[in-house]
């Protein structure tokens, strides 16, 4: 026993130093495992303040280039404006009714949360954003955020008045995607290289694919609707050993200055994902 | 200034320059992250306890890593580091004369040279480590590599430039 406790006061700070390492090591795990750190939420909240704070005073800097994005926005759902369309009178046009509820049953499927960006980084291989809108405000884990241009990412870290979104710059990130002009779907995935550029893989070859295309969000996501647009495509490789493309794509969003954005969810998000996981049971 | 107080506003420009100012700088390439906060923990006075040494290498780690949304990435390196630290300062400097009247490391008290391979060593051992944590989690080896050269010729350069910006007079440590 004796000697126990003078192994232990000779050794102290090696024991520390292992204990910490292994604690470390463990934190580190366990997120990249679950994305639920030990007291994240709370740490979250701290961080998100202070982010917060320096936001508002780099904002002004950024208001430029803001302006000219709302514009840019404002202009494209100008000319969608329903006066812009006139109906001849030989019309067969049928105008669907776009109301929550009307005597077909439509129901609403998504709906738009608009947040702010309090802090994002582009530099690592493992990206975030960090949004001033939490779950007091209605956010869940697993929602999907697109900004005017694009998509984004999707919430996996949610405290009172913040939300962390792990972005589509992330290593561990994957979206599925489609070819806007022939529905080919595919995976989108990041390689950790270039924030501008992402990896389109598993578009068959039978897909007539040029440099230009655009490249939008399938129907087979949960959490994003269809056909929102990711991006163009930038360059193409034909692997003679595989069926498969593998696309270069260049993304609609600029990750770089990212201001507002929009967090969209999927009423029937819970539903889908819980049919989706259910175990087969075999021989029934 | 009190030591302790000056430490604790030290940590907190370290932090802050590396959060709002070297995090946010574009990426000039993949392999480049520009990393000076654990400057901190070099900067250290010579005659900090062992044990509260690593938990000051730790405290700075975890807060970093709670801005960048990375719990344990920083932390291990940083521990790493402090732990090394007393082990090289032993093996660096002349017992009798410099410690006892100095303060905390730097380019007067240790000398140009020691003070050097001091700098480097820890730079090489914290981006080594650093960088293999993030490679064992995606895996590639040239990857590995060039980020640690690049990452620790970027740090050491902006050690330097620190050191000539803020010249920090190496006060003597009074008996009285």
């Amino acid at each position: 026993m004796k000697n126990i406790f003078l192994f232990i006061q000779n050794y102290f700070t090696l024991l520390c130093f292992l204990a910490l390492q292994i604690f470390c090591i463990v934190m580190l795990s366990r997120n990249s495992l679950t994305h639920e750190a030990f007291f994240a939420s709370a740490a979250n909240e701290v961080t998100g303040k202070i982010n917060k704070q320096f936001d508002n005073f780099y904002s002004y800097f950024r208001l430029t280039e803001i302006n000219r994005q709302l514009t840019a926005e404002n202009v494209m759902l100008r000319n969608e404006l329903q006066s812009n369309f006139i109906v001849p009178d030989s019309s067969r046009k049928t105008v669907i009714d776009s109301l929550s509820k009307d005597s077909l049953n439509r129901y609403r499927k998504f709906h738009y949360l608009p947040a702010r960006v309090v802090g994002s980084t582009v530099t690592l291989q493992t990206n975030y954003l960090t949004l001033e809108r939490g779950s007091l405000q209605g956010v869940k884990k697993g929602m999907s955020v697109v900004s005017p241009q694009g998509i984004v990412g999707v919430v996996n870290e949610v405290s009172d008045n913040y939300c962390r979104v792990m972005s589509l710059l992330h290593r561990n990130s994957k979206v599925s995607a489609m070819l806007k002009k022939d529905f080919n779907a595919g995976s989108i995935e990041w390689d950790g290289v270039d924030p501008s550029y992402l990896t389109l893989k598993n578009i068959s070859k039978g897909a007539q694919v040029k440099k230009g295309d655009s490249i939008v969000t399938s129907n087979y996501s949960a959490n994003y609707p269809a056909k929102i647009m990711i991006g163009t495509v930038a360059d193409f490789t034909i692997d003679p050993t595989s069926n498969f493309y593998t696309l270069k794509v260049k993304t609609a969003t600029n990750f770089f200055n990212l201001q507002y954005v929009y967090i969209i969810e999927n009423v029937r998000y819970t539903e889908q994902i819980t049919l989706e996981n259910k175990k087969i049971k075999a021989n029934e | 200034m009190n030591s302790v107080v000056k430490n604790i506003v030290r940590f907190i420009l370290f932090i802050s320059l590396q959060v709002f100012v070297l995090n946010n700088i574009p990426p000039l390439h993949q392999f480049i992250i520009p990393y000076l906060y654990f400057l901190y923990i070099l900067w250290l006075p010579f005659n900090i306890n062992r044990f509260l040494l690593l938990l000051v290498g730790f405290a700075l780690g975890i807060t970093l890593d709670y801005f960048s949304g990375t719990p344990g990435l920083h932390a291990a390196p940083c521990v790493l580091i402090a732990f090394f630290r007393p082990f090289l300062l032993n093996l660096l400097i002349p017992q009798e004369t410099t410690e006892q009247s100095y303060i905390e490391p730097s380019i007067k008290s240790m000398g140009w040279a020691p003070y050097s391979l001091y700098v480097f060593l820890l730079t090489f051992c914290h981006h080594f480590y650093l960088v293999l944590i993030e490679w064992l989690q995606f895996g590639n080896f040239l990857y590995f590599l060039g980020k640690v050269i690049a990452t620790t010729v970027i740090s050491l350069l902006l050690i330097f430039v620190s050191e000539m910006l803020f010249f920090r007079k190496a006060r003597f440590r009074t008996n009285a």
